[in-house]
């Protein structure tokens, strides 16, 4: 069940998980965002919307150190992460699933899972999240669907049991009841309440529905931020935003 | 039953070959040392380039190295080939690790221009230090006995066995580091650098271990050359040792160990028959050979059955 709003500001006042503060980064010299500043308690859902080319990718791709951080600060459980490399921050507990899902296509299923197992993870763990993959397990990457691919890129980074799981466009491009089982799946992840995600979605409806805050990127910048139940009373904020309306709740 | 059949069948296939070739060919056995000593190289630059995806146009330094250290460690210290083959192995890996420390932070043209610099630097120490290596006279030495009781023969029979036996434990102890997660991970970085340090794997220092182990298996193919041949020359550098290994590989096709093995065979068979045809234009037919199976089986002969498959495939 989504957190209350207050609930979730109550566990930001005290410790967040991840703190953005006036974050410019950008490609190069190229500069893509704008000086976001942003609070994510543990265990909190949020959804990261926003019109294409807003920044939505590169703020996910900036907390996990693939961009250039050209000011501000990027903190995990109080730690700066700004400057560190990328894999030592997967190793803190941030996973990010790319929207490029990035399968390994020489590789099979089974050994796809088995490059991304850290700790105590296992590979039955993925099947079990993931039945289709276990059937799959001997096949190539490349040579699975759509969905089963975005299956394994989730897969693949869970095996790192990341603490903040961020989706970059899960559902795009996939079959309805796909996006359904895989909305089940983030579901279970955050019920659990051991995975923070950060959902990045061009279905707005559906991930909003998920989270239990959203927030509207617009030319690099915040330009709203609100409660789930917010949005869904103001079908003009996403209408605004991101020229989609919401039926009111 | 059936997998165990598919796993150990072309083992026994090697082991058989193997065999063959010593019957077949007894007064050239010196030769067919030469080749399973080049396999085992090239299984080394498999690792690297194939596998891993490093670009190197140096493997010689490693190479080179491991035979210098092989055939110094015989003359100053002991003749002991085993002695020898760990000696050459940890010099290999040894310059692997210093030189990857720079070499790794490089890509592409840099990288293979960094590669060959390394294998000159060494060259020209080599030749400089004449004392230690022989400079251009080359290092001659006489290795020991065999597990201190069998002496290398004048027909080279016991050479082949030495050479076959090491090549058989590197290939399956590289089939299982292959398979392993860290030859997954390997794998991985060939394919997306990024995705493999966003799931939390070190890229530099993951690409760093694979050059040092694998420079330790070109150490150890350059000792064991060393020991074969009984004298090590500068031309262990030699740029041409690296080129074509890499044709070796291209021919066999990359990534897959197999491809290392059949390349190296198919490659200096040619090379020794159209050389000894016409020891002018020999170059003709490896060039002619190499253009073939790039426009025509561009992932090396070991596509050949796949591409066969398909061709019949579509006919039908």
């Amino acid at each position: 069940m989504p957190v209350c709003a207050i609930c979730i500001w109550g566990r930001i006042m005290t410790e967040p998980l991840l703190s953005l503060k006036s974050v410019v980064a950008g490609y190069g010299r190229t500069q893509i965002l704008n000086g976001i500043s942003l609070d994510i308690a543990a265990g909190e859902r949020l959804a990261l919307i926003g019109r294409n080319g807003m920044g939505k990718t590169t703020l996910l791709a900036t907390i996990m150190g693939l961009t250039q951080l050209h000011s501000g600060s990027v903190t995990l459980n109080g730690a700066a992460i700004g400057a560190m490399p990328t894999h030592r921050r997967a190793g803190l507990g941030l996973g990010l699933v790319p929207q490029t899902r990035d399968i390994f296509k020489s590789l099979t299923v089974e050994e796809n899972i088995i490059a991304g197992l850290r700790g105590d993870a296992t590979l039955e763990e993925a099947y079990a999240l993931f039945p289709r993959l276990k059937e799959r397990r001997r096949n190539g990457g490349g040579q699975l669907s759509g969905g089963e691919q975005q299956m394994l890129a989730i897969a693949r980074t869970l095996m790192g049991r990341p603490s903040l799981l961020m989706l970059d466009e899960p559902l795009e491009g996939l079959a309805p009841v796909i996006c359904e089982m895989l909305m089940g799946v983030f579901e279970r992840l955050a019920a659990d309440g051991r995975t923070t995600i950060i959902l990045v979605e061009q279905h707005a409806e559906m991930a909003v529905a998920f989270a239990d805050r959203v927030v509207i990127l617009d030319t690099g910048k915040i330009a709203y931020q609100g409660s789930r139940a917010e949005v869904q009373a103001d079908p003009a904020i996403l209408d605004r935003f991101v020229g989609v309306g919401l039926s009111a709740a | 039953m059936m997998r165990a059949l598919f796993t150990l069948g072309p083992y026994a296939g090697l082991i058989a070959a193997a065999i063959a070739a010593y019957y077949l060919f007894p007064s050239n056995l010196g030769f067919v040392t030469t080749v399973v000593v080049a396999m085992i190289f090239v299984l080394s630059l498999d690792l690297v380039m194939g596998v891993a995806g490093i670009s190197t146009l140096g493997h010689a330094a490693l190479y080179g190295t491991g035979a210098y250290a092989a055939a110094i460690f015989a003359t100053l210290v002991s003749a002991d080939p085993l002695l020898g083959l760990a000696v050459g192995a940890g010099a290999g890996a040894a310059i692997a690790f210093v030189s990857g420390l720079f070499l790794m932070r490089a890509q592409g043209l840099t990288l293979l221009m960094l590669s060959i610099a390394v294998t000159e630097v060494l060259s020209s120490l080599a030749n400089k230090y004449s004392g230690l290596t022989g400079g251009a006279d080359g290092l001659s030495f006489t290795p020991g006995a065999l597990f201190g009781r069998f002496e290398f023969d004048f027909y080279g029979q016991l050479g082949y066995i030495y050479a076959v036996c090491v090549f058989l434990v590197v290939f399956g102890m590289l089939r299982i580091v292959v398979a392993s997660p860290f030859g997954l991970t390997a794998r991985g970085i060939k394919e997306s650098p990024a995705r493999m340090r966003a799931i939390g794997t070190p890229v530099y220092w993951r690409l760093v271990s694979v050059y040092t182990f694998a420079g330790a298996i070109a150490g150890l193919a350059g000792a064991l050359g060393a020991q074969s041949t009984a004298l090590v020359s500068l031309n262990v550098y030699d740029f041409q040792r690296s080129a074509e290994a890499v044709i070796m590989l291209i021919i066999g096709g990359t990534g897959r160990l197999w491809g290392a093995v059949i390349g190296t065979i198919v490659f200096m068979t040619v090379h020794q028959v159209a050389a000894s045809a016409d020891p002018f234009n020999w170059l003709f037919v490896i060039g002619a050979l190499v253009l073939a199976v790039v426009y025509i089986v561009p992932a090396g002969l070991l596509g050949l059955p796949e591409m066969v498959k398909k061709l019949t495939g579509g006919a039908r």
